[in-house]
């Protein structure tokens, strides 16, 4: 797909955001806070950054993605839909009965995913296997993996990491989604992560720290990890939870629940997208 | 007929039934327990609301361990705890504990003998809109087959809280599987419950069927044994909650009396509760059997009643299945 300017992806985001709280009120349950969070990183991601063609799904060359906070998916489903690789109608099936958008995402119900996720701490290990078979065979195009920063507490998460900075897997780009909520409270408060650069640069990691709502800064880091000779690249994305929505912005207990209603109503009125 | 000695709800079969989920009679079980003793610890990896730990979180502050994501650590230190001398209650979703930490929980629970206590919230496909990978349909197989362990299935909020009290004091690696949904509450303060004792629920004279089930869905199977009986099928309805140590005398003593079994479970048919009782029967007394449970498939999102139906475990399936084994026993 031919990238689209930061202006154009500003708007993508709004419609992201629109779609998610769209789906959310539709399905009645669900995760709010992070995929609004994440709309502008995945704008950027598959209407920028990617090398894919919705049309050819299964394209060889294509760049990789791999979500590993699976719970995340209604942003990656509104953006999937958005990019065309399925009908905007079935962002009304979330979550429902033989829908093919599962709570989580399931790979074996969209063959466009590279990987099932939802269980956490697995998506990056996954992401590194693929980086080092793709290496093997001198493969040309990039894996991303986009990861929570709830799910750095689990171990399989840095048994990857430990994993893909020996092996300097330079082929392999990692997003944090550090939005500093888990479905308990604070991170810092439940099981601190920081400092985080530091521990990613102990394992022999290339680390960039962005503002993950400002598209130049995420599209010129991945510009500085494809220019990364001998590293696998982290960006840590600071995000705002729930983002765009001022009753939802920052606060943990949106983690895992869906608008009402009336909610919904005035979380669409301030997502309206506007120059 | 309903068993009369087990002072079952009256409202068993009313529509006004109360319906509560067996993770909450957990939730006020683990408090009491933590009121009974103070040795009691509650742990949980940021799903202490979920699984309701939250109630013993607020009640005992300083006797709550928060571990963060990370599964394996939760059985981990549990055991740890445990073999210093507390008794610890470690709480998440069954597909992650016993799921993602099995090694773990063998190792250093089972193998090494220590009393904790694993919760395993959010079992079976009734976990609904979150999906398959949050449905845990392997976990009693996953429990079951370590030595040592008991593996417990509740079937209602109140058996559930009876049952924390219970693995309190039996000293035991212990598994409680529960589940997300609201379910009809048919026992009562009063219904004797006891680890690795089966129950008859439902009795009739002259049974042709026995129904074996664990878990919330043991309501589908009073109510098939119901419908059954209006239809002039007489059977048996067993509360078989301890998976492990199996009840193996009431298990033979079933099937004796009917001839015929039907297991019920919301997990797979392949290591669960259907599968426990086939190796009882094969080598004490084999007669025709039937497995009502996932049949070999991952789950889906979808509300928890569409979900029962969709993957053949409402009464309705049971029934069948019950109709089935009678026509094999007679064959
Ligand atoms: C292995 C595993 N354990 C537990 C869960 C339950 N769970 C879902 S999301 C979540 C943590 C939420 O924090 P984060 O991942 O940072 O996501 P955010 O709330 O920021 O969207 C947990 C514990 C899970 N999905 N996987
Ligand atoms: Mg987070």
């Amino acid at each position: 797909m031919k990238p689209l300017p930061a202006e154009e992806l500003k708007e993508k985001a709004a419609e992201i955001r629109q779609e998610i709280i769209k789906m959310l009120v539709l399905a009645g349950s669900g995760h709010s806070a992070g995929p609004l969070g994440l709309a502008d990183i995945f704008a950027a991601l598959f209407f920028n950054i990617l090398n894919h063609d919705p049309e050819n799904p299964h394209w060889e060359d294509r760049d990789r993605f791999f979500l590993s906070c699976g719970h995340v998916a209604p942003a990656y489903y509104a953006t999937l839909a958005l990019a065309g690789y399925f009908p905007m109608s079935y962002l009304k099936t979330l979550r429902r009965l033989d829908s093919p958008l599962q709570g989580h995402p399931e790979r074996m119900k969209l063959s466009m995913i590279e990987s099932s996720s939802g269980p956490l701490g697995l998506g990056l290990a996954q992401a590194a296997g693929y980086a080092y078979a793709a290496r093997m065979d001198e493969a040309r195009f990039r894996i991303f993996c986009l990861t929570s920063d709830a799910e750095h507490q689990e171990g399989n998460h840095w048994e990857a990491v430990m994993f893909a900075g020996k092996n300097k897997l330079n082929n392999l780009t990692s997003f944090i989604d550090r939005n500093n909520i888990q479905i308990s409270g604070d991170t810092e408060e439940i099981m601190p992560l920081e400092p985080l650069r530091d521990k990613y640069e102990s394992f022999r990691w290339n680390v960039i720290e962005i503002n993950g709502h400002d598209f130049d800064q995420i599209i010129s880091a991945v510009g500085s990890a494809r220019r990364e000779s001998d590293k696998p690249t982290v960006i840590i994305a600071k995000t705002v939870p729930g983002r765009g929505v001022s009753s939802m912005e920052g606060k943990y207990e949106w983690h895992g629940k869906a608008p009402s209603e009336s909610e919904a109503k005035q979380a669409l009125k301030e997502l309206k997208y506007k120059k | 007929m309903i068993n009369k000695k087990l002072n079952l709800s009256p409202k068993i079969f009313k529509r006004d039934i109360e319906m509560k989920a067996t993770r909450d009679g957990f939730g006020e079980g683990l408090v009491e327990a933590g009121r009974n003793n103070e040795k009691v610890v509650g742990l949980s990896a940021d799903l202490s609301d979920s699984v309701r730990v939250s109630l013993f979180k607020k009640e005992f502050p300083e006797r709550y361990i928060e571990v963060g994501v990370a599964e394996q650590a939760l059985v981990t230190i549990a055991s740890g705890m445990a073999a210093y001398g507390k008794i610890p209650f470690a709480a998440s979703y069954a597909i992650f504990s016993p799921g993602r930490n099995w090694e773990q929980i063998r190792t250093t629970i089972a193998f090494n003998n220590v009393p904790v206590k694993i919760v395993g919230g959010h079992a079976g496909i009734t976990v609904g809109p979150d999906g398959a990978t949050h449905q845990a349909l392997e976990d009693i197989a996953l429990m079951r087959v370590l030595p040592r362990m008991v593996v417990l299935s509740l079937s209602d909020a109140v058996e559930s809280k009876k049952a924390v009290l219970a693995a309190m004091d039996n000293g035991k690696p212990t598994y409680l599987r529960l589940s997300r949904t609201d379910s009809p509450v048919f026992t009562t303060e009063k219904t004797p419950f006891e680890i690795g004792k089966a129950e008859i629920y439902w009795e009739s004279r002259d049974p042709k069927v026995a129904i074996i089930a664990t878990g919330p869905l043991l309501y589908e199977a009073l109510n098939a044994a119901r419908k059954l009986s209006k239809s002039k099928i007489n059977s048996l309805v067993i509360n078989c909650h301890t998976i492990k140590p199996m009840d193996e005398q009431a298990i033979i003593k079933a099937a004796k009396i009917a001839g015929a079994i039907v297991t019920v479970e919301d997990h797979q048919m392949t290591g669960g509760l259907g599968s426990a009782i086939a190796e009882v029967l094969a080598k004490n007394f084999p007669v025709p059997m039937e497995f009502v449970g996932v049949n070999d498939q991952y789950g889906e999102s979808g509300n928890p009643r569409e979900l029962i139906k969709k993957f053949g475990l409402t009464s309705e399936d049971i029934i069948s299945a019950s109709k089935r084994v009678i026509r094999r026993k007679n064959n």
